[in-house]
């Protein structure tokens, strides 16, 4: 694989974490292979012959743009990431690897993600050894680490009101057609509630890229957020 | 009273028709005079919420609304003039919403009537206006409304837009376009550097030996260091600009020989393109709304701030922050809706909130865009965050921003005509 894309200066900066000299170790990576081996196998290879199988090859993964391996045809949603300026910063890794689709919904990872944090972690850390130069990747405490959208069990069982979320969408309306269609901008329609719940809080939380919908998102409450995820779920057209 | 009675007797010796005073339903009646992006949206809303409860009656002379939204990509070469019209059939056919062609020429507000070109007057409950813009007499000395034809504005949408675009295809090799960029506050604030950058593309394929001038009386303007950066890169040599400290804030134009006067001197040019300074459409100047050139309106509603059952939208208001553009336009329209709703049947009035994002094209697949959210304060509609395109940005990013925002504009026209 190509090594120029490394974004490494991208990573010194990644918000939220604690910089060098801070150095409690990401996790354990010996860990991490065995849970490589068990979670992530099937579908990505990592290490000297790793090439692009049903997922992309994951060397390299600190700091690519997201969508952005030469010869793997990703899905729509990742290709958009990228374009929108989605980055591999480890917190951003992270809150993929716990849930995938409250980061990029509609991808072809067939995966629930991995909700241990110390698991997750390990994992991160036999990543980092096939990066560029692992070494300059910074160290994270964990507790630094931000777990996807912070979406405490209270917030996911808030019962929206689809009346004042059918209010709220004529917000969405002026470019997400209610009717589902694509084109250009995507379909907000029937998402299951929680994985529409849990993206609208990965963008209020800057950890999805596009700076429009980090502004709509970033002012709806937790209340908003559940009445359109209500509204958005039972439409029909 | 505020009824223009020179106007409505001159109208009514006009036609033999006899002026009729339209019978009031039982249901309360919402008039909406405009059919563009504040006013189609209000109707829209209105009819599909109250489920009957009330009748709806939208006002717009033009069976066909061509946007000003996309235009400039007309001229570009990036849209077709067929792809800007937009009719009123599912309005009228799915939503039930009384659609009459015809002109808004006074508004009673005593009686609460609207008057109409053709004679006839129509009661309302609320009223609700979204005229657009008219221009400032005298903004560009030289240019009157008349000129238009010499020297189009092309800044409301249909045949001046086309106009524009002939003039464009008939320009001699190696000829010079200018542009007479408007004051502030105008619509669309990246709107007329928009149009330069898509004149420029068509010329760059079709004359690329034309030049562009653009006279602009403002210090700065919208998005200008994307604009530039672009410029540069797409148009090198092409675009000259010249800003007040040239003499770009006193310019007079001669239609008839097509010269544009510059600090004294008469410069001769291929075609012009003037875009005067703006007010408020003429209709909200006749109801009687307007203070200076625009209507001031409630933060948190879109009322009108001299008469409580009077709604003004979209460009023709003063409002705080928001850009005039489409995209507020609609916004506004969204909380209109619900408090007029709220006002005649009691249903829920939910707290206002607007946004606007601005999506400009600077060459093929080159996109940038700018945007914020509002709330309303007691003083005004106030920005509370915002973004806008990075200068530097890779080509994949303004090639999904330019995309996104063909996906805006099926967006809004669906959420303007159904
Ligand atoms: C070149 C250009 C590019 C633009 N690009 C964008 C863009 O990319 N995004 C964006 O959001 N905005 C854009 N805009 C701005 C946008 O077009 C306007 O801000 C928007 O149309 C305002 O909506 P409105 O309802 O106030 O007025 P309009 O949409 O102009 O609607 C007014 C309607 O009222 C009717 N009318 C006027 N007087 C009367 C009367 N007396 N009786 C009955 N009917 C009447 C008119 O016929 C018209 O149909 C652009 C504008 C221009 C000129």
């Amino acid at each position: 694989m190509g090594s120029g894309r490394f974004l490494l200066a991208l990573l010194l900066t990644a918000p939220g974490l604690v910089g060098p000299g801070a150095a409690e170790t990401l996790g354990d990576a010996a860990k991490g292979a065995d849970i490589f081996g068990k979670e992530c196998k099937q579908c990505h290879m990592v290490g000297p012959d790793a090439k692009n199988r049903i997922g992309p090859s994951l060397n390299g993964i600190y700091g690519r743009r997201a969508g952005s391996m030469d010869g793997f045809k990703y899905s729509k949603s990742m290709a958009r990431m990228g374009a929108d300026g989605l980055d591999w910063t480890i917190e951003r890794l992270d809150a993929y690897i716990e849930n995938p689709k409250a980061l990029v919904s509609g991808t072809r990872m067939n995966y629930r993600g991995l909700t241990d944090p110390t698991q997750r972690h390990d994992l991160m850390a036999f990543l980092r050894d096939y990066s560029d130069s692992p070494q300059n990747i910074p160290e994270a405490q964990p507790t630094a680490i931000r777990t996807v959208p912070d979406l405490a069990p209270e917030i996911l069982a808030l019962e929206g009101d689809p009346e004042y979320g059918e209010y709220l969408s004529a917000e969405c309306t002026t470019c997400h057609q209610k009717d589902g269609s694509a084109d250009g901008i995507p379909s907000i329609t029937n998402w299951p509630e929680e994985d529409f719940v849990a993206a609208l809080h990965a963008y209020k939380v800057k950890l999805r890229p596009h700076p429009v919908m980090q502004m709509m998102a970033g002012r709806l409450s937790n209340e908003e957020i559940a009445a359109l995820a209500a509204y958005y779920a039972t439409i029909e057209d | 009273m505020t009824l223009n009675r020179r106007l409505f007797l001159g109208s009514l010796t006009a036609t033999l028709a006899a002026p009729m005073v339209m019978a009031q339903s039982a249901k309360p009646r919402v008039v909406v005079v405009g059919g563009g992006a504040g006013g189609a949206t209000v109707a829209r809303y209105l009819a599909k919420d109250s489920k009957g409860e009330m009748d709806v009656v939208l006002i717009e002379p033009a069976r066909t609304y061509y946007t000003c939204f996309f235009s400039n990509l007309y001229l570009g070469g990036f849209r077709t003039f067929e792809s800007l019209g937009h009719t009123y059939g599912k309005l009228a056919a799915d939503y039930g919403i009384n659609v009459v062609h015809d002109y808004a020429v006074g508004v009673d507000r005593d009686a609460k009537t609207v008057t109409l070109a053709s004679g006839s007057s129509l009661g309302y409950d609320k009223l609700v206006l979204s005229p657009g813009i008219d221009f400032v007499e005298g903004s560009v000395p030289g240019w009157s409304v008349e000129s238009q034809n010499a020297m189009p504005h092309a800044y409301k949408g249909g045949s001046q837009t086309q106009l524009l675009m002939a003039q464009l295809a008939a320009m001699p090799a190696g000829g010079t376009f200018a542009m007479v960029a408007p004051p502030n506050p105008y619509r669309c604030p990246p709107g007329p550097y928009e149009r330069i950058s898509m004149v420029a593309s068509h010329l760059k394929a079709n004359n690329p030996t034309a030049k562009i001038l653009l006279l602009d009386p403002k210090d700065k303007f919208s998005k200008q260091g994307l604009f530039e950066e672009g410029w540069n890169k797409h148009y090198s040599g092409m675009i000259t600009r010249i800003g007040p400290d040239m003499g770009g804030n006193a310019i007079e134009v001669r239609p008839d020989t097509m010269e544009v006067v510059v600090d004294g001197e008469a410069e001769k040019v291929d075609m012009c393109n003037v875009i005067p300074g703006q007010r408020a459409g003429n209709i909200a100047s006749l109801a009687g709304v307007t203070e200076g050139n625009w209507a001031p309106v409630h933060p948190d509603s879109m009322l009108s701030k001299l008469d409580e059952n009077v709604y003004v939208l979209g460009d023709s208001t003063d409002q705080g922050d928001m850009p005039k553009s489409g995209f507020s336009a609609n916004s506004q329209a969204k909380v209109a809706a619900n408090h007029i709703r709220g006002a005649l049947t009691g249903s829920k009035v939910f707290p206002a909130k607007y946004s606007n994002t601005c999506w400009s094209l600077i060459a093929a697949d080159d996109g940038v865009k700018v945007g914020a959210s509002y709330e309303p304060t007691p003083e005004k509609i106030a920005s509370v965050e915002s973004f806008i395109s990075q200068t530097g940005e890779d080509a994949a990013l303004r090639k999904a921003t330019y995309e996104e925002s063909i996906g805006w504009y099926t967006g809004i026209t669906t959420d303007m005509f159904g």
